[in-house]
């Protein structure tokens, strides 16, 4: 049939036979999925919507609220819930950032849609669900009537190939590539091939996470083994996966050689072209220290920062911020002693939220410093002062620095 | 609401992405305020001389980064539409579904300078430059989306079909109100 997977998903959801590039198409979608900042405002209750069980709530980009303005919508969410009887409310307490809240509550499911008012939907497409982030106001409407639709982009396929250093995370592979390749805008990026199976999960998520900085549409990985296994550990069972037919339809396809990947650090400013090996960067202070958010507070980030921190202390005059991507990950975290481990390094642990990543509370930036993040955006204003610099690398290459005090290589602190 | 837009342009550059529009600090604000900050670091003192029915020209790439409602405060300015040589997909939906017009035209900062005055019909896909007297044609948007577009965005229609109250109707015609009864996004 010709086709890639988004375009598979697409033509089940829209129940066509065939979907190509350019088409524009109504889908039906399966999940929908409203953030604390909708009710922020003056959110207007709707008088009717079109499943309260395809609808979650999560609150995590203002949580605890740092503003009355934010306080005042936790209200009206928590009155929008009970009187719609929407049973997936993941209020402050069982919270986290939506994307990770998504992932562990199986409302990601493979071969379906799934719409979030965060541009971070995207992430994901590593459970090959057709994923992305939509305006407040046309999250909204798909609560209201249960469609939206899409112009169907063409498809950029990555093959990966070979097998993925240890060393090497899922943010080296993304930053790599943004590097090498530059953006994306209105194209969606499809990943798969025997390299894959070398890709552990949470990589996958920061990789498709990450698209919306380089501007794609979608992006989706391909569905494996390792894939069903980490569905079936967390009872997420009857989806219909979809991989793409072996003459779709490509734009190009681009290989890449995983074994060959290196730790990379971004440059303020823009991950697409401005990118290059930690190994290859000249030495560069740094004030502030970021691991967390939907790209890289997962669990296995905390437990790579752990690993290099343990035992060790952060450079006087940096500040270290880790943000667990969930509550969930917070407590298992704890539990694990990576917490522990983080916190005695002399690193701050703060509650899950969106807060540090987008440069709205937990750490802003201020004017003539310098921050390396582990997050999603190195933009220039990001996370508070336009005159701030965001370099962007790895947990592991985070974590090092901050023992360090300046960009500093995983591979020669750890070896 | 018209499809049709003439007014004066202001030509931007490439990636202007929606931190650079609508910053995180701007967000703890109410949306009159929020307006204010818009291309904050790019073009400071910008929104003081921007005028109703001006009409953003852009290069590539254009509004990059989040869902925050960025269309909400270019209207909430007073502007009619937006052209680009390429928008981010996400950006152009926010712009569609707050019923703000939105272009592609390639090559449009070349064709474009600042202060000239353009015409812009979404119905036909035909633009003008007034200034020069260059004009052409893009592809028509599919009828859809010029609904949404000429319906005042998604939540005067949400409203039409019963989903919100129908005396808010005309009201949610308005960004101001728009933005505010959706909420934000980042």
């Amino acid at each position: 049939m010709s086709m890639t997977i988004i375009e598979k998903i697409f033509a089940r959801k829209a129940g066509l036979d065939r979907v190509s590039a350019g088409e524009t198409v109504v889908v039906d979608v399966d999940m929908t999925v409203l953030i604390d900042l909708q009710f922020a405002t003056m959110w207007l209750q709707p008088l009717r919507i079109h499943d309260p069980d395809k609808l979650a709530i999560v609150m995590d980009h203002a949580v605890p609220a740092p503003t009355i303005k934010d306080a005042a919508g936790g209200p009206l969410a928590r009155k929008f819930a009970a009187e719609f009887g929407i049973e997936r409310f993941y209020d402050v307490g069982r919270h986290g950032i939506c994307h990770q809240v998504i992932a562990e509550n199986g409302l990601a499911r493979p071969g379906e849609v799934l719409a979030c008012t965060d541009s971070h939907t995207c992430a994901a497409g590593a459970y090959n669900t057709a994923a992305r982030g939509l305006g407040p106001a046309e999250v909204f409407s798909i609560m209201c009537t249960g469609s939206t639709w899409f112009q169907v982009a063409p498809t950029i396929r990555y093959q990966l190939e070979g097998v993925k250093p240890d060393t090497v995370s899922g943010k080296d592979i993304f930053l790599q590539i943004a590097n090498e390749y530059g953006d994306a805008a209105n194209l969606n990026l499809e990943f798969g091939g025997p390299g894959l199976a070398s890709i552990p999960m949470h990589d996958r998520r920061t990789i498709a996470t990450q698209g919306a900085e380089i501007s794609a549409d979608f992006s989706t990985f391909e569905p494996d083994e390792v894939l069903a296994s980490y569905l079936s550990d967390r009872g997420i069972t009857g989806y219909d996966a979809a991989a793409a037919d072996f003459d779709a339809v490509y734009q190009e396809v681009r290989r890449v050689d995983l074994a060959a990947l290196e730790p990379y650090v971004a440059r303020p400013g823009t991950v697409s072209r401005n990118g290059l090996p930690v190994s290859r960067i000249e030495r560069q202070k740094i004030d502030q220290a970021f691991i967390g958010s939907c790209a890289n507070g997962q669990l296995e980030d905390l437990e790579i920062a752990a690993n290099i921190l343990r035992g060790n202390t952060v450079a006087t005059g940096v500040r270290l911020l880790v943000t667990p991507a969930s509550q969930a990950v917070y407590r298992e975290a704890m539990r694990l002693g990576y917490l522990q481990d983080i916190a005695d390094a002399g690193a701050v642990i703060t509650n899950s939220t969106c807060g540090a990543c987008f440069g709205y509370h937990m750490g802003v930036v201020g004017p003539g410093e310098v921050c390396l993040t582990s997050s999603t955006r190195n933009f220039t204003g990001r996370m508070g002062s336009p005159d701030a610099e965001i370099y962007m690398a790895s947990p592991a290459t985070v974590a090092a620095s901050a023992l360090t005090g300046y960009i500093t290589d995983a591979r020669s602190v750890t070896a | 609401m018209t499809l049709a837009i003439t007014g004066k342009v202001w030509v931007f550059g490439s990636d202007l992405n929606t931190d650079a529009m609508y910053p995180a600090f701007a967000m703890k604000m109410d949306p009159p305020e929020a307006a204010k900050h818009v291309f904050y670091e790019v073009r400071p003192g910008w929104t003081d001389e921007v005028s109703p029915g001006d009409i953003v020209v852009a290069g590539k790439n254009f509004g990059l980064g989040s869902s925050r409602p960025v269309a909400a405060l270019f209207t909430e300015l007073g502007v009619a539409g937006l052209v680009a040589e390429e928008f981010n997909s996400l950006f152009f939906r926010n712009a569609v579904n707050a019923g703000l017009p939105a272009m592609t035209l390639p090559e449009a900062t070349t064709i474009f300078s600042e202060g000239d005055t353009g015409t812009f019909d979404l119905g036909s896909g035909a633009w003008r430059n007034d200034t020069s007297g260059a004009s052409g044609s893009v592809p028509r948007l599919p009828e859809l989306i010029l609904d949404i577009i000429s319906s005042g965005g998604v939540l005067p229609r949400l409203a039409a079909q019963g989903y919100l109250p129908a005396e808010l109707g005309d009201l949610l015609r308005s960004s101001t109100v728009a933005i505010r009864g959706a909420g934000s996004g980042a």
